[in-house]
């Protein structure tokens, strides 16, 4: 338990608030305390009131990845609770709850399983210990029990405990329970908020509704780096409804007292900008930027053995490209701000309440004290939500308007002004032994960095590795190198970051690899991770066991030997891909069948997918996170593509940017891996194969090699 | 300025508001009744779908004007308490992730079961072809609908 012990005494309740030690936690290589302004030392929190009733706080915003479910089940496995009673409410910024950090990289169950399990059991040896005491009898003869503290035929009920548990002394070093013990982990455990996203009743960050609030709009300048020039809002205050118009750092707010108003009278204001540097920016320009810079060495940020020295005379050569994303969450950005003479309450949809304080003590000139921000559901979050743009904007207005204020995009704000997924140019050279094993690996690519577009003071490749430095097969002769080449386009975490593109450039050359060499791609793989032992890949180990047996798994569930030795219907083609996401521990394979028609288009049937993420905490959520990693891949798999002209993102709407709908989703399966190791990640491992796994089917299919994202009905023509 | 009178969940309501505001926007604004998000405000991703007179249609595409005196039906009156067959399906199948998209997603869904007792995956494919999930919920929402319709969850698709 944490040094520092608050515990709250209260006759009504039992509560439990401790600063809890947590699991280093590592991010793109780099320990995650080294973010700006941000300790990482969450808390966690537990209430039990007496009527029996069990209220857990989150300190990971819930984004529909069920990590608030996986929380309450951590707590009440070991407290053995009767999980009808379990409740939960999220952590606000308050003081007591701690440094609330960022929820990303699919760190949350890694970070707070253990963490969420000490909190219950330090309950539950405080209510053996109130039992024993009350009865006179040895507290080692008591135990708990759905609810209940018993001793022989004697029970009592939590609730009934907790005046007297509430004034012990918490123990130090509270026992967990064995994992054969477990059940409630491990189980099909449904998801808390169900009921209330159900009937309407949940609350996401756009439907809070503060007593005077305001509706605001902003229009921003389209390109980006441009600068506000002159403003005509004599037609927008005319509009009835608008209350304000009001210059803010990102553009010009209209507020009123409606969102129908804000959004007329922004469109009636008279706008002029200066547009920058970047006015004349353009997807060709970025392309051919990239291709020059891929003629001159990057940074080498890995090596084994001679590395390219070692390529010889016979190389497999390919370039792959992959484009700029928009994440595109289903709830438009969306943030609400209450500033008032020394404090300032937010209600916002944030992955990061604690990365955006450092923003918005400077938007309010407050302390972090006069601060609290409250976090509502999110309507998606996939990493566009750990900026703070949408809660600062809310600031700007609120602080002159005097009044609450909610900043909400329209749809096309939130394709236009996002922190995007970086695209990138990859080139690959191999040479194969004479087994047809690759001798030799060289991967150079390039694209901006995010951290360094967000100005982190992380080394800038930081953010751009994964999937390819961390390459996992046995090659003696490897050589990887990052080349910088910076872009004025806003970047962001989107999600798996690098392990978005860079697993489509390893997994698919690989594959090309396997061909060239008449192999099986799945054989040729197995045949590259035959040792045992584990392995450090950068910061991270890799155990390539496990990723063996997720290729294994899935390529068996998908009848993978059987497909290859039968005739092969025309136009159908499987393909297999596999990522080891180190970073959080979790190992996937996937198997797509696609079928191509006679005019290009792909459709995929079905994609089976095998995941190793350690103890299978709640397996009903892992497939749900494994299906959702895969449906949001295949979007940007087949559709996805951010293009600039003249320095303004084109697209902005669903409809010039398609994701996957019901037709076109295909059937998925999610094969878990029984494990006891520690808890990984499933956000977004899940995402990573399935592109490769794709473009590796339509090769299947058709003999044709897709090395461009996304992979389109005309680029299958043309190949 | 209009006032224009309708009915919301049973209950009649009077609002004076611009004739030309969605509807979207009267509920969520005017009336505080949030369970009607907004997704894209274009008729695009169906996370505003309720029922205008036993019809499904998209709130933000709907004009204040054309709702006097017609009855809407939001999520939040689809069921007294959360029990509408639909809303069960969606729980057993454990549907929601995020949620955004779900409240139109089951008014979409309950509207496509008034057309077709016993959908086939055609007729979800079809029914559901506009509302748009980011979260990936598809497959459990073809399974959950096929549930609610008393079927198995399918032979096709679906878990
Ligand atoms: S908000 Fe109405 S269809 Fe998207
Ligand atoms: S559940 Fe998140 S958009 Fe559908």
């Amino acid at each position: 338990m944490g040094t520092r012990r608050d515990f709250v005494k209260h006759t009504a309740c039992l509560s439990l608030a401790f600063t809890l030690p947590m699991e280093p936690r590592t991010r793109f290589g780099i320990v995650e305390s080294d973010a700006p302004g941000s300790s990482f030392e969450p808390s966690a929190f537990l209430r039990i009131d007496a009527d029996g009733a069990i209220t857990i706080w989150a300190n990971k915003s819930e984004m529909g990845q069920g990590i608030r479910t996986s929380m309450a089940m951590a707590v009440a496995e070991e407290l053995e609770a009767d999980w009808s009673k379990v409740h939960i409410l999220q952590a606000s910024t308050s003081p007591k709850f701690g440094d609330l950090g960022v929820t990303g990289g699919s760190q949350s169950t890694r970070g707070t399983f253990k963490p969420y399990r000490i909190v219950g059991a330090t309950a539950r040896e405080l209510l053996i210990s109130a039992a024993a005491n009350e009865w006179q009898v040895d507290r080692a003869a008591c135990r708990a029990e759905l609810g209940f503290i018993v001793h022989g035929n004697r029970k009592k009920a939590f609730g009934d405990l907790v005046a007297a548990a509430s004034k012990l002394e918490p123990p130090k070093n509270p026992p967990l329970k064995d994992p054969t013990d477990f059940r409630i982990i491990g189980t099909d455990v449904k998801r808390l908020d169900g009921p209330d996203l159900v009937s309407g009743r949940a609350q996401f960050g756009s439907d809070i509704r503060l007593p005077g609030m305001l509706y605001a709009s902003v229009e921003r300048c389209p390109v980006f780096g441009g600068k506000l020039k002159s403003v005509d809002d004599v037609a927008a205050k005319a509009v009835p409804g608008v209350k304000h118009v009001i210059t803010i750092s990102s553009g010009v707010a209209v507020l009123a007292d409606n969102s129908w108003a804000a959004l007329n009278g922004r469109e009636a204001l008279k706008l002029q900008w200066d547009e920058g540097p970047n006015a004349d920016m353009d997807s060709a320009k970025i392309r051919e930027q990239f291709k020059a810079r891929l003629k001159t060495p990057g940074k080498v940020v890995r090596k084994e053995g001679q590395g390219m020295a070692a390529l010889g005379p016979k190389r497999i050569e390919a370039t792959y490209d992959c484009p700029f994303l928009a994440h595109a969450t289903m709830e438009p950005m969306v943030g609400v701000a209450d500033v008032k003479p020394g404090r300032c309450e937010i209600y916002a949809p944030s992955q990061g309440p604690g990365w955006s304080m450092a923003a918005i003590k400077q938007a309010t000139g407050l302390g972090a004290d006069q601060i609290e921000v409250h976090i509502p559901l999110l309507g998606g979050g996939f990493g566009r939500r750990s900026m703070p743009d949408f809660i600062i904007e809310a600031v700007q207005c609120s602080k002159v308007a005097g009044v609450p204020v909610m900043v909400q995009f329209s749809r096309p704000d939130d394709m236009r002004h996002d922190f995007y997924r970086p695209g990138t140019l990859h080139h690959l050279s191999a040479s194969l032994a004479d087994s047809g094993r690759p001798h030799a690996w060289h991967h150079r690519f390039t694209g901006p960095s995010i951290a360094a577009s967000l100005g982190m003071s992380w080394p800038p490749e930081a953010t751009e590795l994964s999937g390819a430095a961390d390459l996992s097969y046995e090659i003696p002769n490897l050589q990887v190198e990052w080349a910088q080449s910076d872009t004025p386009i806003p970047l962001g975490f989107w999600r798996a970051v690098p392990a978005s593109f860079n697993p489509f450039v390893t997994e698919c050359f690989l594959d090309e690899l396997a061909h060239a060499a008449h192999k099986d791609p799945l054989v040729y793989r197995l045949t590259l991770l035959k040792q045992d032992e584990k392995r450090k890949v950068g910061r991270d180990e890799l155990d390539p066991k496990r990723l063996r047996q997720v290729l294994e798994l899935a390529a068996e569930k998908a009848g993978w030997q059987a497909w290859h030795l039968a005739k092969r219907a025309k136009g159908r083609g499987l393909g297999i891909a596999a990522h080891a996401y180190l970073e959080c521990g979790s190992y996937v394979a996937q198997v797509a069948e696609v079928q191509v028609m006679p005019d290009g288009t792909i459709k995929v049937h079905r994609v089976v997918c095998a995941v190793d993420c350690g103890l299978a905490i709640n397996p009903l959520n892992i497939r749900a996170q494994m299906e959702g990693g895969i449906i949001y891949g295949l979007s940007a798999a087949l559709y996805g593509e951010i293009t600039l002209e003249k320095g303004r993102v084109v697209q902005d709407t669903f409809a010039t940017y398609p994701v996957v709908k019901m037709a076109d989703s295909p059937k998925v399966e999610v094969h878990i891996v029984k494990s006891q190791l520690p808890p990984g990640g499933v956000g977004e491992p899940g995402l990573p194969p399935l592109a490769p796994a794709i473009a590796n089917a339509i090769f299947n299919a058709t003999g044709k090699r897709l090395r461009s994202l996304p992979l389109t009905p005309e680029k299958v023509l043309k190949a | 300025m209009t006032r224009v009178q309708f009915s919301v969940n049973g209950y009649s309501k009077a609002v004076e508001v611009d004739p030309d505001m969605p509807l979207l926007w009267v509920l969520r604004d005017t009336l505080g009744l949030t369970g009607t998000k907004f997704g894209c405000g274009k008729g695009i991703c169906g996370a505003c779908t309720l029922h205008l007179g036993g019809e499904a249609v998209r709130a933000c595409q709907t004009p204040i004007k054309d709702v006097a005196d017609k009855a809407v039906t939001t999520i939040e009156g689809l069921s007294k308490d959360g029990t509408h067959p639909v809303q069960k399906a969606w729980l057993e199948a454990d549907v929601a992730q995020c949620g955004f998209c779900q409240p139109g997603q089951i008014m979409q869904a309950a509207w496509l079961l008034q057309q077709h007792p016993h959908p086939t995956d055609g007729d979800i494919d079809a029914g559901m072809a506009e509302n748009i999930c980011r979260c990936g919920t598809y497959q459990r929402i073809r399974c959950a609908i096929h549930r609610a319709a008393g079927d198995p969850c399918g032979t096709g698709k679906g878990v």
